[in-house]
Order: C-alpha cells, then sequence, then structure tokens
C-alpha cells in the first residue's frame, strides 16, 4: 500500500492545538512558572527552585486538607456507588414509570452547582431552614454553622443529594443493556437473586461503574462551588478541602508560589489516583 | 415423562401471541418447532419452560399438572440463540454452576463437568472466560450447561442461528448424538426445514401463534395438512398457482391447460390451488408429468452444483431448484418444465385434499 504524504494534513489539526494552547497548555505553563519563582509583583521573577514545593508537602496545612479530602471523596464513594446501584435495581425496566423515575433522577443534575450550595444553605439553617427546624424540633442539637460534625453531615448529605442521580443514571444504562435471556436463563439454573446480582448484573455493570467511580472521584476531588457556598470551609476550618485552601492561599493571601505548586501536586494526586482506580478496576479485564 | 399442552394460549393486552394449542410430547422425543421469526416458537417454549404463564389451558409434565408452578421448580435446561453464559466465570464454572445450586457434592460436579467437556470438546477451555472463546465453543459451553444437570426438558431455542455456517454444519452433525441416549425431551426452535428434516422425530409447523400441523417430520413434509404448513415446511419456498378442474383437465388463468394427474382424476370440478415444490420445476422435462411453463427470470442464484431460478408466472413469484449450473440472464424468459404429478391439491380453504411430496 502506497501511503500519501501530504503536510497539509496539519492545518487541520491547527485549530485544535491553538485552542488547546490557549485554554490548557498557556494556563498550565503560567502555574508552572509561578511554582519555581518567587515575585514581590511589577513582574520581577526569583529563581527559587523546588523551595515551594517542599513547603506544600511539608506543611501540616496542606496535609490536614488532603486528609479532610480523601475522608470526604471516600465517603460520599463508598455511599453514592452502593446507593445509586440500589436504586437503579429498584427502577422499572419498562412500562409509563420509565420515564418519570428517569426525569425525576435526572433533575439534581440540572440544577446549577452554586444553587444547590444555595439551596442546602437555607434548607439546613437551624432557625428556618426545614431540614435545621426539623431536627432541632426531633431533639437533635443540629447546627451546621458552628459543630464541624454538623458541617460535615450537611455537605455528605448535599454532595449524595446531588450526584448519586449520575451513577443511577450509568448504572441504569447497564443494567437494561442485559439481554432478557440472562435472567431467564438464570432462573432456568435455579440461581438466587443475589446470585443473579453477583453473577450477571454486576459483571455486566462493570464498565460504567468504573466510569462512574472516576467520574464521582475526580469531581469530589475538585468540589468547590457547592461547598464554598454552604460552608465557606467552615466552622473553623473543619471543612477546608483542598480546592478551598487552594483559593484561599492564591486569592486570599496572594501566596502564589505555594499556591501554583499546590496546584501542580493537586492535579498530579487526582492523576495518580485515576489511573490507581482505572488499573485496578480493569484488571481482571485484561487478564 | 410426556409433556403435554391442553388448550394452552398466551393473550398480552389485546395481542394474542399464541392462540389455544394442542400439544402432546413423548418421553425421550427430539421435537422440531419450524416456522419464521414472530410465528411464536419462543413464546411456545417459554409456555413449556414455566417462563411464562400461560392465559388459559394446562401444562402438564408426567401426568402433573404444572401449570404456574416456576421454573426454578422444574427440572428444565435452554439453550437461546444468544450465547448466554455467566461473563466472569471460568467455563468449567459456568458448566457447573447447575450443580452447584443442586448441591452436588464436588467430585460428582468434576466428574459431569469432565465428561460434557469431552463430548462437547471444550476441555482444553475449561480455564478460559468466555469472553475468550469462539462463538462456536461460547455456544458449546452454554449447551454443556444446558446437559450437564440431567434435565427432563431440554429446550434450543435456535441455538445454531448466530453461528456461522460451517459450526453450523458441524454442531447439527453432534446434536442428536448429544440426546442419544437420554430420555429427556428435547425441544428445538428453527427457521430452516433443512434442520427439522436433518434432525427428524416430531415437528410442529407454527404459523402467527398458531400450531397449524403436529406430527413425524416425515409426514409433516410429506403430507401438510395445508397450505399454510406446506409453506412453512417448504425451503426454498413451495410455489402456487390457482388453477380450474374442468373434465380432465386443470386449467390456468391465461387459458393453458393440462391433462390432470392420474392420481386426482377422482376430484370434482372447481377452483383449486396447486403447490409445487422447487425442486420439482427444472429448466429440462423431469419426473412422470412434466408440464412446460413460461416465465421471466427474475434472479438466478448458482451454487456449486445447482441454481435456484427466481421467475415470475402469472404474476406470483415461483422458485425453480435445479440440478446443474444454469445461467439465465435476468429479464429473458424462459422455458421450465414443472412436474405435475408431485404437485399438492389444495382447495379454496387451503385444506390438502390430494397429491404427496414422495421426496
Amino acid at each position: 500500500m502506497n501511503k500519501t504524504h501530504d503536510n497539509r494534513a496539519w492545518f487541520f489539526v491547527l485549530p485544535v492545538v491553538a485552542l488547546v494552547a490557549f485554554n490548557a497548555i498557556i494556563p498550565l505553563m503560567t502555574v508552572v512558572n509561578y511554582s519555581v519563582q518567587e515575585t514581590f509583583g511589577d513582574n520581577v521573577f526569583f529563581w527559587a527552585g523546588v523551595t515551594w514545593f517542599e513547603q506544600v508537602l511539608q506543611s501540616q496545612r496542606f496535609h490536614n486538607a488532603l486528609g479532610r479530602q480523601l475522608i470526604f471523596t471516600f465517603t460520599i464513594l463508598a455511599i453514592e456507588i452502593p446507593l445509586g446501584v440500589a436504586i437503579a435495581l429498584a427502577m422499572p425496566r419498562k412500562g409509563p414509570w420509565v420515564p418519570v423515575c428517569l426525569v425525576l433522577m435526572a433533575l439534581p443534575l440540572l440544577i446549577p452547582w452554586n444553587v444547590v450550595g444555595a439551596m442546602w444553605n437555607i434548607f439546613a439553617l437551624p432557625d428556618i431552614g426545614l431540614l435545621g427546624r426539623s431536627l432541632n424540633a426531633l431533639g437533635f442539637n443540629y447546627n451546621f454553622t458552628r459543630q464541624p460534625g454538623d458541617a460535615w453531615f450537611t455537605l455528605i448529605l448535599m454532595d449524595v443529594w446531588h450526584w448519586t442521580s449520575l451513577v443511577v443514571l450509568l448504572a441504569y444504562a447497564g443494567l437494561v443493556s442485559i439481554p432478557d435471556a440472562y435472567y431467564q436463563a438464570a432462573r432456568i439454573d435455579g440461581a438466587s437473586s443475589f446470585a443473579i446480582f453477583r453473577y450477571i448484573q454486576l459483571p455486566k455493570m462493570k464498565r460504567v461503574l468504573t466510569i462512574a467511580v472516576l467520574l464521582r472521584f475526580m469531581d469530589s476531588f475538585m468540589i468547590y462551588t457547592e461547598l464554598s457556598v454552604l460552608t465557606g470551609g467552615g466552622p473553623g476550618n473543619a471543612t477546608t478541602l483542598l480546592s478551598i485552601d487552594l483559593v484561599k492561599i492564591a486569592l486570599g493571601q496572594f501566596d502564589l508560589g505555594p499556591a501554583a505548586a499546590m496546584s501542580l501536586i493537586y492535579f498530579l494526586i487526582i492523576l495518580l489516583l485515576s489511573w490507581v482506580f482505572y488499573t485496578l478496576m480493569m484488571r481482571n479485564e485484561q487478564q | 415423562m410426556s409433556l403435554e399442552l391442553r388448550r394452552v394460549s398466551l393473550r398480552v393486552g389485546a395481542e394474542t401471541h399464541i392462540h389455544p394449542t394442542d400439544l402432546v410430547c413423548e418421553p425421550g422425543s427430539f421435537n422440531v418447532l419450524l416456522g419464521t421469526t414472530l410465528a411464536g416458537k419462543t413464546t411456545l417454549m417459554k409456555l413449556m419452560a414455566g417462563l411464562e404463564r400461560p392465559t388459559s389451558g394446562e401444562v402438564h409434565f408426567g401426568g402433573r399438572d404444572v401449570t404456574g408452578v416456576s421454573v426454578r421448580n422444574r427440572n428444565v435446561s435452554m439453550v437461546y440463540q444468544q450465547f448466554i453464559n455467566y461473563p466472569n466465570m471460568s467455563v468449567y464454572e459456568n458448566i457447573a454452576s447447575p450443580l452447584k445450586v443442586a448441591r452436588l457434592p464436588d467430585d460428582e460436579i468434576k466428574r459431569r463437568v469432565g465428561t460434557f467437556a469431552e463430548l462437547l470438546r471444550l476441555t482444553p477451555m475449561l480455564g478460559r472466560r468466555p469472553s475468550e472463546l469462539s462463538g462456536g465453543q461460547q455456544q458449546r459451553t452454554a449447551m454443556a450447561r444446558a446437559l450437564v444437570k440431567d434435565a427432563d426438558l431440554v429446550l434450543l431455542d435456535e441455538p445454531l442461528a448466530n453461528l456461522d455456517f460451517k459450526l453450523r454444519e458441524e454442531l447439527r452433525d453432534e446434536l442428536p448424538r448429544l440426546f442419544a441416549n437420554r430420555d429427556c425431551i428435547v425441544v428445538y426452535a428453527t427457521t430452516e426445514p433443512v434442520e427439522a428434516l436433518l434432525f427428524g422425530g416430531h415437528t410442529a409447523c407454527l404459523f402467527e401463534g398458531r400450531v397449524v400441523q403436529f406430527g413425524p417430520t416425515g409426514e409433516v413434509y410429506r403430507s401438510p395438512l395445508d397450505l399454510t404448513s406446506a409453506q412453512v415446511f417448504s425451503d426454498p419456498p413451495i410455489n402456487t398457482a390457482q388453477v380450474t378442474k374442468a373434465g380432465g383437465d386443470f386449467r390456468l388463468a391465461d387459458g393453458g391447460s393440462f391433462p390432470v394427474p392420474a392420481g386426482h382424476a377422482g376430484l370434482a370440478d372447481g377452483a383449486y390451488t396447486l403447490g409445487v415444490r422447487p425442486h420439482h420445476v427444472s429448466p429440462a422435462p423431469e419426473g412422470a408429468q412434466p408440464v412446460a411453463i413460461e416465465g421471466d427470470v427474475l434472479v438466478t442464484e448458482l451454487s456449486g452444483s445447482e441454481s435456484i431460478i427466481h421467475f415470475t408466472f402469472h404474476e406470483r413469484t415461483w422458485v425453480s431448484q435445479a440440478h446443474g449450473i444454469h445461467p439465465f440472464e435476468v429479464g429473458t424468459r424462459q422455458r421450465l418444465y414443472a412436474d405435475m404429478s408431485k404437485a399438492l391439491v389444495f382447495d379454496g380453504a387451503g385444506r390438502r385434499i390430494a397429491g404427496q411430496s414422495t421426496t
């Protein structure tokens, strides 16, 4: 076979290269630039080497924020994935209720993120919010603006409310793609409903669940908008996750060097953990 | 144990999927359900298995009324057109799964899986996952799973339809052997008349949710009760022509006529439909009473040793399945010969009243 070599092809790639450069590579290089230099304004820079990276990696504040971030992410994954699968299993596969269920499930995903934060903030206020007042009326001493435990409870409840739907929709898509014959075959074998779940539904949902875990992992690791409206990282630093901390350092204290170094570390952590997740979940596929 | 359907029907909403059906499958018999797609073969099988509950009628098994008894509590196994296996189990575990559910001792499971893996030539693949097998191996795994548990009723729903030609031929030859020494009832659904003829046993012709005829395969083929049954059990499709009997002649609509074949002399005068199987139509005169007919060639399919010629005859599409290569040009007018001594004669209501295909 003769392949035609034509350098004009590069022109077709150029717009994409320009776009990616403009919205990803150039900003990223700016961050890299800041992360290895010290500046006192007026565009005067001094070489700082890896000082900022060392400072961030050794700072107790970063460790605490990372710790909170990991607790938050793994808590919501542990709740949203099983809950999403359970809801998807309970949803009807056919009939007039299917579109109703799907629309109800999709609703939380259609609400702008800052509105979700504002909604839950008002909903949870201990004096006027429906949730806050109800809990207090039931005898719980609930105040998410003062008590760290209550703030965490509200934050996790909000995230579960907002994002479980995504897991449900993905898991449901996986479920409806299983041909009826599989269920019949299992019934003929005399398999229990747990066995059907374990040996038919779960393996058939594996790919979509991998995507669900990855999406929820990345998104929850980067959560900012809803959190900043709901608690703003408080009370104290109780719910200050990585993104909130980063914004405080970069825009609150204007420590551009450490903030840039932290951004890169933050980015690498997400990349690394996503890779680990993906490899673990896809391990059996390659065997 | 015999399987008996008594006036079994299935309606879903306003639609009738299966009209009231009577059917008796004898112990140890091989039964073919023959019909086109959507004729109701799969639905009838589900009713037999207990996967569907009939709207009316009763299902008896071994003399016991099992209508409404869940499939879990019946000893049934089934193979589907799609290759259905547990995706994350090895071939061994797949075949062993019904035995594990039945709580058989481990060494007994091992022995039985070994036997059937050997029989279906799966022994080298026992450690693999279904996704690592070819289509034929996947389907053989599904078959091993269905056979291993010694079911009283084995349902095979077009098991060979998704396989490529060569594998289909291969498994077709193996199938009767697999059931040779068993006393289970086998029900095999297919769209292909060739398969029914190949397996022998009994055949039920299905058309639009009705069993139009059920009996020993050869008999159903040679003596169809009516035109529908003959149409279901003919591939290529059976040729038909409207004729009027007047005295000693059958007259065609265009005025052509030929003498009534010897066997049908006793028929009353009137309108009839003749059915001529494609292999009784050929470019050269053959048989006891070749009648010349002229038609416009629509298409000619040539295979190694035979030609399938589609042509129009009296505004109907006729097919000739002839020995040898006859490369007729499309659109040309050709003279062919139909052996009318082999014609089936149907009355106005479609019932066969005379004629038998001897071959």
